[in-house]
């Protein structure tokens, strides 16, 4: 196949940057996308220019490193993937790809298509948690048995990787998806109960403090997001958030 | 508690109350206009009900004012917060791969309610204003007969004025179509009713709007 | 130097504990007077970093990717072990230790395994009570899996993500300590040198991936949780980023490398499909549960699928070898990894590979989704001979139990697994060699630390499945904060350590010259090309077997490839920003060194054990041979080259278990 490249040139933060044109040739429906940028970099440097930075590690849809807003949406065309895992078959010879970095101002650009997401980690930081001691010297595992349902359901909403998708796609940049996600993963876990309250006030505060948007309910953050978390755990955010404002 | 409405999901739950209390507004306005429809009677005698009952206008209609305004200028400030939090747009942004029209354009729908909101409250409202509380007339009458049925039937005349109408009510259930159970996801009500509860908001959404069409264009027709 | 091990005295049984109760501790108020350095978020390094913290400890912790929830022990998919005995199979402390022992074909040092089953029980409950979402049963109760090498249930599992459940659990605890300000996080940071003081690991140098910038931290210790080297072969299961370099500068800085060479090729990967290929993926070793694994019996059918002209479910039952229930009856498809992946080796070598590059296998589910569906059929009370119904039944039972890991392949193989086998081929996957560390996990160099993979401990010349998880756990929330306290006991009065000494100087100008080296080189070819060249050379001729006549070769290849890298590698842009090729060419040279040292100690051991198999060294029946003259660990001291390195040995001794010959039949 043969495509051309639109994609995002920025040297730095302070840089305004713009979308610059690539050409590139004999591309393999087999490739995935990530393997694809791999072969434009490598022509790049060979021709003495600086390759495309994006971010990626495992490459296998689990470590939530990658990300990209490909064609119009995070992570690409396809579903249930992130874009180490989408592959060129799902494109055409001749398409036109325009790549852009996640934007939100909460997710700043660092270069080119790589973005700073700690926003993410920080929104952790503040309640993200259970307060148990870990040097040991708890309870045995199976002292509290947990509803197979619950469990599943906290498994769910534990399966999100911290991609950002959910940012990136929300036409409000809003990160009520991420953050609803271990809200839900505590509040549906006997576990998480204790420190219930505090945990999705102090999330949501500094959520909130981080710049991203308000949800408006538009759903797209569910249908774009690699790990299918669903727009239920919004809702139970919502209501565990007015339950604590109630108490607190 | 104090912080609810520096929140985020403060704010939407205030969004989404005043959006309820509203969609019930709409529908007690419609069940009365639809009465003009079978009966000139029935409607009169509904009309000057609310138009004189005290808790109505006293109480209702304040909290119904400030409901209206409420939803709009939250509606716009939060409108205003998220454009901001992204300050550069996408070059290719394809937001119906994952999301519906109506979803991303609330906004646009709601300027479309709030102008009619306006040619609304000039046709009726401030009329009825005018009438009852400057000039103090609170009997109803004119003529010695009730006048709302005559006075919804003389508005109805102009075909522009029920173009207007038609459209707004387009636009309202474009709003409604979204907003009906963004609603109740917003006060966290998300669970095995949900299912339901989406097909019921399709039937109001569409259906409640589709009344009011067809009350404005049935006058239309058969008023003169 | 000789190397003591430092195993406490007594019986196996009581050492840890003995040991536990003899060190020296630090008390609290004084812990707050001490600073530890952490380098790597992952199992191993994020629950040490959390744990030391929670203890009182300053913690500087360290990771290059852009979150300590990015590290690869988030992709670990099939589970956790623990001697829970909750099933009621007969399972136990001892037969943990003695499954580990053996599965790691009798390589591995007694005393830490022994402990490292020990404190398994404890990892479950230490993350239940962290929120961790195990999969439970209809009682609510944990549920367990089988794993390969072992005859019982004793595999903790949340689906396909354990080690992603796992390590966001880890990540969790470290935010509740960022959140307190006990750790201080470090996030695109990359260790590009230990400085060692008077003898003593003192700080690191780590470079700011973002601006450039390199920093000096000190420390009274220094703990490497910072993975394994597997992507010395390019193609790995291993993440992009994984690399060895944190583990070579420490090694260059006077830590001992362990066993270099041995090495664990997974058998259930997804095969490669051609050059460009950037990484391998792993399908679980879970799926041989419920998974056969099979080539044709005759080579005309073989070539006829290669050709298109034949499905594989259209293969007649008889027509099938299903070679590892053939050869190894006792354990069958359930055979431990590098058992099962010289078996897909050696059919593929004798030319029944199943696709183009005749470098795949069968991993069939049909029978599994006859057995579910047959079952649920049973259970819902319907037609139990509706083909149909009882196929769809199945693959609902399936798809519960391993959907992610079937969309995985679905999305990479563009091929639907519920409908047809799925094609598999034996990838590196993870290296048991590493830091040689004692029993206090503390390296050649006093205050430096290695856990997880880094290190070399448990798992022998082979590590058993979900043995990686529980290793690293028990390292960083168990082991490691305590037996730290005995060495930082003496540390309570030494202060800050300054950033200023001549040898922190010395150290960042060591690492300042090397990347000026590379960003000014002006070679013709990119890091990759080099990486590749090195990968290739690695899998052909120290891979799943190897030679005298290739090993030799190999050292002689890296060595000039090496050379050619220094003198030839393009690295576009500058020191002083964000720079991936630059990290990449800093990671690739430190593998080019490693690579060699692998190869040599390849070399030396001639014997096959666990994942290390030399062609001279086999039975009749094509096995490994040990040989009891190489019951020992190799450790290497750095000496310039890889190839002057010195060898010492740590003689292993098997009291507490029958050195035998390793039987899965």
């Amino acid at each position: 196949m043969n495509l051309t490249l639109k994609i995002w040139r920025q040297k730095n933060a302070k840089d305004k940057g713009k979308m610059v044109n690539y050409q590139i040739a004999d591309v393999s429906p087999d490739m995935s996308f990530l393997e694809m940028l791999d072969v434009l970099n490598n022509q790049l440097i060979e021709k003495g220019d600086e390759p495309v930075a994006f971010d990626h590690d495992c490459r296998e849809g689990i470590c939530g490193m990658c990300s990209l807003y490909i064609n119009g949406e995070a992570h690409g065309p396809d579903r249930g993937i992130t874009t180490c895992q989408l592959h060129m078959r799902k494109f055409k010879d001749g398409d036109t790809i325009y790549i852009e970095p996640f934007r939100a101002k909460a997710f700043p650009v660092i270069k080119d298509l790589v973005v700073d997401r700690s926003a993410f980690d920080r929104v952790q930081h503040a309640g993200g948690f259970v307060s148990v001691n870990t040097s040991g010297n708890t309870q045995d595992a199976n002292a509290i048995p947990i509803n197979k349902q619950d469990a599943d359901a906290a498994f769910d909403a534990a399966t999100c990787i911290g991609c950002g998708a959910c940012v990136a796609t929300c036409k409000n940049s809003s990160a009520m998806l991420f953050v609803s996600a271990k809200v839900s993963q505590y509040a549906l876990l006997p576990q998480g109960q204790v420190e219930a309250t505090d945990r999705v006030l102090n999330m949501v505060k500094q959520m909130d403090e981080e710049g991203f948007g308000n949800c408006t309910n538009t759903g797209a953050c569910e249908v774009e997001c690699p790990k299918g978390i669903s727009l239920e755990n919004i809702a139970r955010m919502n209501r565990e958030y007015l339950k604590a404002s109630l108490k607190g | 508690m104090s912080g609810l409405l520096n929140s985020s999901i403060g704010r939407k739950f205030a969004m989404a109350l005043s959006a309820l209390f509203l969609m019930i507004f709409l529908l007690q306005h419609f069940a009365i206009n639809i009465l003009s429809v079978f009966s000139a009677d029935a409607f009169n005698e509904a009309s000057h009900f609310m138009g004189t009952f005290w808790a109505v206008q006293y109480l209702l209609q304040p909290v119904l004012i400030f409901g209206v305004i409420f939803h709009f200028v939250m509606g716009f400030v939060l409108e205003i917060k998220n454009n901001k939090s992204r300050q550069i747009k996408y070059a290719k942004n394809n937001g119906g791969a994952n999301s519906s029209w109506m979803s991303r354009n609330m906004i646009w729908s709601g300027f479309a309610i709030l102008a009619f909101i306006v040619l609304h409250f000039i046709d009726f409202w401030i009329p009825e204003i005018n009438i009852k509380y400057i000039q103090g007339d609170m009997s109803g009458l004119h003529n010695g007969e009730f006048r709302y049925f005559y006075e919804l039937v003389e508005k109805f005349h102009s075909p522009i004025r029920v173009t207007a109408y038609v459209v707004a009510f387009v636009f309202l259930a474009l709003h409604l179509l979204h907003g009906f159970d963004s609603a109740f996801q917003s006060v966290g009500a998300n669970n095995k009713y949900t299912k339901a509860l989406k097909g019921f908001s399709k039937v109001y959404a569409i259906g409640i709007p589709l009344g009011f069409i067809f009350i404005a264009l049935f006058h239309h027709f058969t008023g003169h | 130097m000789a190397l003591d091990s430092k195993i406490p005295s007594g019986p196996l049984a009581d050492k840890w504990t003995k040991h536990k109760n003899e060190i020296n501790l630090v008390n609290p108020a004084n812990k707050r007077l001490i600073d530890v350095i952490v380098v790597g978020t992952g199992l191993a390094g994020g629950s040490a970093a959390a744990t030391l913290a929670e203890l009182g400890y300053n913690v500087k912790a360290f990771c290059f990717q852009d979150s300590p929830r990015r590290a690869h022990s988030i992709a670990a998919q099939g589970g956790i072990n623990a001697a829970k005995n909750y099933q009621g199979d007969g399972d136990s402390t001892y037969r943990l230790f003695y499954d580990t022992v053996k599965g790691g074909d009798y390589r591995s040092r007694e005393a830490n395994v022994y402990r490292l089953a020990e404190v398994s029980a404890n990892i479950i409950d230490q993350c239940v009570a962290q929120g961790v979402p195990f999969a439970r049963d209809y009682g609510g109760l944990l549920d367990n899996r089988s794993f390969g090498g072992v005859l019982v249930s004793r595999t903790f599992y949340a689906k396909g993500q354990t080690g992603q459940q796992l390590l966001l659990g880890a990540y969790s605890a470290m935010n509740r300590q960022i959140g307190r300000g006990k750790i201080k996080m470090y996030n695109r940071h990359e260790m590009l040198d230990v400085v060692i003081v008077d003898g003593k690991a003192r700080g690191i140098i780590a470079r700011n991936l973002v601006t450039g910038e390199i920093e000096r931290h000190s420390a009274h210790a220094v703990v490497l949780g910072t993975g394994g080297y597997g992507n010395v072969f390019f193609l790995s299961t291993n993440a992009m980023g994984s690399n060895v370099t944190a583990a070579w500068k420490a090694h260059k800085r006077g830590a001992y490398f362990a066993n270099p060479c041995y090495t664990q090729i997974h058998p259930t990967c997804i095969p490669v499909s051609g050059d460009h290929q950037s990484k391998l993926t792993l399908m679980s070793e879970s799926l041989r549960n419920d998974g056969r694994i099979w080539v044709p019996k005759n080579i005309k059918d073989v070539e006829a699928i290669r050709a298109g002209k034949l499905r594989p479910t259209d293969l007649a039952e008889e027509d099938r070898d299903y070679y590892l229930e053939r050869r190894y009856p006792a354990f069958g498809n359930l055979v431990p990894r590098d058992v099962a992946s010289r078996a897909a080796k050696e059919r593929c070598d004798a030319g029944y590979g199943v696709n183009a590059t005749g470098e795949a296998v069968y991993l069939d589910f049909a029978a599994a989704i006859q057995r579910y569906g047959k079952e649920q059929a049973h259970i819902k009370g319907l037609n139990e001979n509706d083909a149909a119904l009882v196929k769809k039944l199945g693959q609902e039972v399936v798809r519960t139990k391993y959907g992610n890991l079937f969309q995985m392949y679905e999305k990479i193989v563009d091929q639907n697994p519920y409908e047809t086998p799925m094609m598999i081929y034996p990838a590196v996957h993870y290296t048991m060699g590493g830091i040689w560390v004692d029993y206090n996990l503390q390296t050649t160099v006093p205050g430096l630390y290695a856990i997880g993979e880094a290190n070399f401990s448990d798992h022998g010349a082979n590590r058993l499945g979900a043995s990686a998880l529980m290793q690293g756990l028990a390292d960083g929330y168990f082991v490691l904060p305590y037996t730290i306290g005995d060495y930082l006991s003496d540390d309570i009065r030494t202060g800050p350590i300054s950033t200023d000494s001549p040898e922190f100087e010395e150290a960042e100008k060591n690492v300042r010259d090397n990347i000026n080296h590379l960003v000014n080189n002006n070679g013709s070819k990119p890091v990759d090309y080099f990486h590749k060249k090195l990968g290739k050379i690695m899998w052909n001729k120290c891979g799943m077997s190897r030679n005298e006549k290739e090993l030799k070769e190999a050292i002689e290849e890296i060595s000039s490839l090496r050379k050619e890298f220094w003198s030839d590698v393009r690295v576009p842009g500058g020191a002083d920003e964000f720079n991936e090729e630059l990290a990449k060419a800093g990671r690739v040279a430190d593998f080019l060194e490693l690579g060699e040292l692998f190869a040599k100690d390849a070399l030396l051991r001639e014997e096959s054990a666990g994942g290390h198999f030399r062609e001279e060294y086999q039975t009749e029946e094509g096995e490994a041979k040990r040989r009891k003259e190489f019951q020992f660990v190799s450790a290497w001291e750095y000496k310039g080259e890889p190839k002057d390195a010195l060898l010492h040995k740590e003689d292993l001794v098997y009291e507490n278990i029958e050195v035998k010959e390793r039987s899965y039949k």
